[in-house]
């Protein structure tokens, strides 16, 4: 399966959920935020969201700005 | 000081507002920020660096539970990117702030009015407590009023500028144009610049580069806190009308005789 994360191509094999996805990257306990496609997935619905092929994630956190 | 005020349903006692870029550490950030007695500070959403996931956070630093959280639109350039990112900083804040910043050029920083004003209308429409990063327009301003914006925030002069208050006319039109607060946002240099927008009747000031860029940015912080005051403190007192000609101080009669 191919998607796209933060801009890259990400591949993966076999079925992979957003709380997986962040536990792999070592964020699950880091406070981000998740968007799929355009659109806000809550924390409490990572395990639920099952990643599909060519999906666009973003993952963002807090950074210093104005 | 005198008296808080709200913005939304928030209730704020500094006037106060600083941002969190440009700072050379989160610990220098945290020291500024203290020293300028703000409760509530902007933040900026940007993706996770997935392969430099080490560095520390802004939020370690700058806590939640102590401060007001306000995440900004910053660098959104669509209605699409300026609204998708203040629904990603309520969703990681848990706030339905969000200071909207759509802009429209490159090289001045100057906002996109129309595409400002609908990203509000999405917004207000899916209950955030909108503050817009506007020129100093007024009819603008009215317009983000209507639309339900719980403040304007007219800039003084280019973001990071520190040009000061460009315009103090039009911040005065506007401050009578509309009844919600008026918080003067990016341009502000040094302390003068503060305390003239607050003298204007402005409710608050928003400042980032004044405060980090300045060679000591803790001084500069307090500096910052003592002029919001002072101005505010001078618009409640009420100035004296400017006359052309001097008026003695001191009694014209009475006086001694020299021969």
């Amino acid at each position: 399966m191919q998607f796209e994360l933060n801009g890259e191509v990400t591949r993966v094999q076999g079925p992979l959920n957003l709380s997986t996805l962040l536990e792999r990257f070592e964020l699950q306990k880091r406070r981000v935020a998740v968007a799929v496609n355009e659109m806000v997935v809550p924390r409490s619905r990572f395990e639920l969201y099952e990643i599909h092929e060519g999906d666009r994630i973003e993952v963002i956190q807090a950074v210093g700005g104005g | 000081m005198s008296g808080s005020y709200r913005l939304g349903d928030i209730e704020l006692e500094s006037r106060l507002i600083i941002g969190t870029g440009k700072y050379s550490s989160f610990e220098e950030n945290r020291r500024a920020l203290d020293a300028s007695g703000a409760e509530m500070v902007t933040i900026a959403v940007r993706r996770v660096n997935l392969r430099e996931r080490g560095a520390g956070s802004l939020l370690d630093h700058i806590p939640p539970d102590r401060f007001r959280l306000l995440p900004n639109t910053a660098g959104c350039f669509t209605v699409k990117e300026a609204v998708t990112t203040a629904q990603l900083g309520r969703e990681l804040l848990g706030t339905p702030l969000v200071k909207l910043e759509v802009i429209g050029d490159k090289q001045t920083l100057f906002p996109d009015t129309t595409a400002t004003l609908e990203a509000a209308r999405i917004l207000v429409e899916e209950e955030f407590c909108v503050l817009p990063y506007i020129s100093d327009d007024p009819v603008a301003c009215q317009q983000l009023e209507q639309i339900g914006c719980a403040a304007v925030m007219p800039l003084a002069a280019p973001i990071g500028s520190g040009l000061g208050i460009r315009n103090p006319i039009n911040i005065r039109i506007i401050l009578e144009s509309v009844e919600v607060p008026v918080i003067v946002d990016a341009g502000v240099g040094t302390a003068s610049d503060a305390a003239i927008a607050m003298e204007l009747g402005c409710t608050a000031v928003l400042m980032n580069t004044g405060i980090a860029a300045a060679k000591d940015p803790i001084k500069m912080a307090h500096a910052m806190r003592l002029a919001v005051e002072a101005g505010r403190l001078a618009y409640e007192a009420g100035r004296m009308p400017r006359r052309l000609y001097a008026q003695a101080s001191s009694p014209e009669e009475s006086l001694i005789e020299v021969r």
